[in-house]
C-alpha cells in the first residue's frame, strides 16, 4: 500500500523536451530501510530523487512520500525529507554554524531547539572546531557533513542522498558511510544513488538498478549477484606487456568473455578451483609471469555489466570499487 | 563522527506561525544571510564601492570640462563646480542601477551550486528566497550611497535643499535599487551558468543609465534618442533626486522639461518602479519555482 511505505512511485516518467530522463520508473522504498539507486551517469537517477524531493513535477506517474503525493501535497513532502545532494548545497560565505541555524530557521523550528540541534550536529559530525569558519576553507569531506547535518536539522524520517561520496576520498567516504550507517540504525530510511557500486553493496538492503530511466532489476546485493551466477578469475600479469598475450592464452578458459583492466584479465569460469590449474599451467607454457591470481564471486560491477551491457561510466578519477573496463574486448 | 556519541532523539520543536507569516520571516533569514555572506566577500564590496568612485573622479576631473551645463560660464571654475553638483546625482542614479547585477550574480551562483534545490526542498515559503535576496542587495546600497555622499562632498557637491528632502532622495533611490534587484534577480535564474550571469547581469544596465540623463543634459542628445531617455526612469530618478538635494537640474532656471515624465520625475519614478516591480517579481517568482539545476 502506498501510504505505509516511505516512498511509494509508480509509472514515473519525465520528459525534458525530446528527452526522455524517466520512462515508467517504479520505486519502493519500505520504511527504515535503506535503497540504492544504482546506474550510471544519464541513467535517470538525480531526475528520480529531485521528483521524489518536489524539486521537479513528473510528466506522468504518482509519487507519495511518507504518505504524501509529492506534487498535491509539497509542503507536507518537505517537512518530512532530507536533501543532500551532488554538490554541497551549503553557503559558502557563511560558517558551520550558520548554515546550520540558517537551514534550521527555514525548517520553522522554534529558536531554541535550532541552536541546540546546531550544537549537536556540529559534535556530532566533527565540526566544532571549524564551526565558525566560512564553509569555502572546508574540505570536500567537511563540506559534505555539513550539507548532511544540514539536511538532519529537522530530524527527518527520510533521507534522500544523491551521490552522497561522489569525489570524496577513500577516508572521507568511509566517515560517511559510518555516519549513514548510524542515521539507518536509529530508524531513518534512506533512498541512496549512487554510480558506486561497492557503496550499493555496503549500504543497502535492497539495490534497484536502472538505466535509461526504467528499472532493470531489484533485490538485494546477493539477489543480484546470484542472477549472473558463477565465479570468476582474476589474473594479474607482472609484465603489463604482456597482458594481450594473456587474454588470448586464456580464451579457452573464459569462452571469449573475458575483459582487461590496466594489467589484470578476468572472465567468468564454471568448475571453480580446478580451473586455476589450467591457468597456471597455460601461462607457464606461455611463460607469461603471474603477479596475481584470484578467484572470486561476482562483484555489482560484474551485474551492472550483464544488466546494462556497459558499465558505469565513473567520471570520477580515484578509488573506486567498480574498476575502469576502458580495456574490455573480446577475444 | 565517533562511535560513542549518539544524537538526541527528543522530537523537533516547531516555530508557532510568527505574527507576520512565514513568507515575511523566511525573507528576513535569507536577507539576514545574505547581508553576512556579502561581509565576508569585502573584496567583492570594495570594487563594488570603487567603481562609482573612479566614475565620480573620472567625469568631475576628465570629462567635466567638455560638458556644459545651461545657466552656468563655460570653461570657467565655476561651471567646473556646478557639473560636479549637476553630476553626483547621476552617479548615485547610475550606481544603484548596479544593485541589479548583484541580485544576477547572486542567485545564479546560488542556483549552481545547489542552494536554490535546497531551499526548494525545504518547508519554507517559495517566494522568499528571492524577496530576500533582493532586499538584501538594495539595503546594501545604504553602504555604497554613504562612500558615495562623502566622495561626493570632497569633490564639490552639496545637499543644497534640506534633509529632509535629501532623506527622500535617498528613499527613491533605494526604491529604485528594489526595483532592478528584480530583473536582476530573474535575470540571474534565466541564465544558464554564472559566467553568464556576470556578463548578463551587467549588459543591460550601462546603456540604460548612458541612455539618460546622468552624465549630460538629455537637450544634448538627438531626438530619437532623447526621447528614449526621458521616459528612462533612471531620468526621472536622477532629475528627481537632483531637485531634492537642490542640485542643477540641467535646465536653465525658468524653462520646463518637454516631456511629461520629467515634468513630474517624482511621480514618473515612483509609477514605474511600480510597474517594473509588478512585471519582473511574479517573473522572477515563477521562474524560480519552474527552475531546476538541469
Amino acid at each position: 500500500m502506498a501510504k505505509d511505505d516511505a516512498v511509494h512511485a509508480e509509472g514515473l516518467v519525465k520528459e525534458f523536451g525530446d528527452v526522455k530522463a524517466l520512462d515508467g520508473l517504479d520505486l519502493v522504498v519500505p520504511r527504515g530501510k535503506v535503497v540504492g539507486l544504482l546506474g550510471p551517469n544519464g541513467s535517470g537517477k538525480t531526475t528520480t530523487v529531485r521528483i521524489l524531493a518536489t524539486l521537479l513535477k513528473p510528466t506522468k506517474g504518482a509519487a507519495y512520500v511518507n504518505g504524501f503525493n509529492v506534487e498535491k501535497q509539497a509542503d507536507q513532502v518537505r517537512h518530512s525529507i532530507g536533501l543532500t545532494g551532488q554538490y554541497a548545497a551549503v553557503d559558502e560565505f557563511l560558517t558551520g554554524r550558520e548554515n546550520l541555524r540558517m537551514f534550521g530557521d527555514l525548517y520553522h523550528l522554534a529558536p531554541t531547539y535550532v541552536k541546540d540541534r546546531s550544537e549537536e550536529l556540529l559534535e556530532w559530525f566533527d565540526l566544532v572546531e571549524a564551526a565558525d569558519r566560512p564553509a569555502k576553507t572546508y574540505s570536500g569531506g567537511m563540506r559534505r557533513r555539513l550539507d548532511l547535518a544540514s539536511s538532519l536539522m529537522a530530524k527527518p524520517s527520510i533521507l534522500f542522498l544523491d551521490e552522497p561520496t561522489t569525489g570524496l576520498d577513500p577516508r572521507s567516504r568511509l566517515g560517511l558511510w559510518g555516519v549513514i550507517e548510524s542515521l539507518v540504525a536509529e530508524g531513518t530510511t534512506v533512498l541512496l544513488t549512487t554510480q558506486y557500486l561497492e557503496e550499493a553493496d555496503k549500504l543497502a538492503d535492497d539495490i534497484v538498478v536502472i538505466d535509461h530511466g526504467r528499472v532493470i532489476a531489484h533485490g538485494s546485493a546477493e539477489v543480484l549477484k546470484d542472477q549472473i551466477g558463477g565465479d570468476r578469475i582474476e589474473v594479474t600479469v607482472a609484465d603489463f606487456d604482456r597482458v594481450r598475450d594473456t587474454q588470448v592464452v586464456l580464451a579457452p578458459v573464459f569462452g571469449g568473455e573475458s575483459m582487461i583492466a590496466e594489467s589484470m584479465v578476468s572472465g567468468p569460469v564454471s568448475g571453480g578451483s580446478t580451473v586455476l590449474v589450467d591457468v597456471v599451467r597455460l601461462l607457464d607454457s606461455q611463460n607469461i609471469a603471474i603477479a596475481d591470481l584470484a578467484l572470486r564471486r561476482p562483484t555489482l560491477d560484474d551485474v551492472f555489466l550483464s544488466l546494462t551491457g556497459h558499465g558505469t561510466e565513473d567520471e570520477t578519477p580515484g578509488k573506486s570499487a567498480s574498476r575502469p573496463r576502458k580495456g574490455r574486448s573480446q577475444s | 563522527m565517533s562511535d560513542v556519541k549518539t544524537l538526541s532523539t527528543t522530537a523537533p520543536v516547531p516555530m508557532s506561525r510568527p505574527l507576520l507569516g512565514w513568507t515575511f520571516h523566511d525573507s528576513v533569514v535569507i536577507a539576514r544571510s545574505t547581508i553576512l555572506a556579502s561581509c565576508r566577500i569585502p573584496e567583492a564590496l570594495f570594487f563594488q564601492l570603487i567603481q562609482p568612485v573612479i566614475f565620480v573622479l573620472l567625469f568631475a576631473y576628465v570629462f567635466g570640462g567638455a560638458i556644459p551645463i545651461p545657466g552656468a560660464d563655460p570653461g570657467s571654475t565655476a561651471d567646473a563646480s556646478l557639473y560636479r553638483q549637476y553630476l553626483m546625482p547621476g552617479i548615485f542614479g547610475q550606481t544603484v542601477a548596479f544593485a541589479a547585477a548583484a541580485s544576477t550574480v547572486g542567485l545564479a551562483e546560488a542556483m549552481q551550486k545547489g542552494i536554490i534545490d535546497r531551499y526548494k526542498a525545504l518547508p519554507m515559503s517559495q517566494s522568499a528566497a528571492l524577496i530576500g535576496n533582493t532586499f538584501a542587495n538594495a539595503l546594501r546600497q545604504i553602504l555604497v550611497l554613504v562612500v558615495l555622499s562623502i566622495t561626493g562632498y570632497i569633490v564639490g557637491w552639496r545637499i543644497n535643499d534640506g534633509i529632509l528632502n535629501a532623506i527622500f532622495a535617498y528613499l527613491l533611490l533605494l526604491l529604485f535599487a528594489y526595483t532592478v534587484t528584480w530583473v536582476g534577480a530573474f535575470v540571474g535564474l534565466s541564465v544558464p551558468n554564472t559566467e553568464t550571469a556576470n556578463t548578463a547581469g551587467l549588459i543591460w544596465i550601462f546603456p540604460l543609465t548612458f541612455l539618460s540623463n546622468a552624465f549630460v543634459p538629455l537637450d544634448s542628445l538627438p531626438s530619437v534618442l532623447k526621447a528614449f531617455a526621458a521616459f528612462n526612469p533612471v531620468s526621472s530618478l536622477v532629475l528627481a533626486t537632483r531637485e531634492l538635494f537642490g542640485n542643477p537640474t540641467g535646465y536653465a532656471p525658468g524653462t520646463v522639461p518637454e516631456f511629461w515624465s520629467l515634468q513630474h520625475p517624482i511621480l514618473y519614478t515612483a509609477i514605474s518602479c511600480s510597474v517594473v516591480i509588478g512585471i519582473f517579481a511574479p517573473l522572477a517568482i515563477r521562474k524560480y519555482r519552474n527552475v531546476s539545476r538541469r
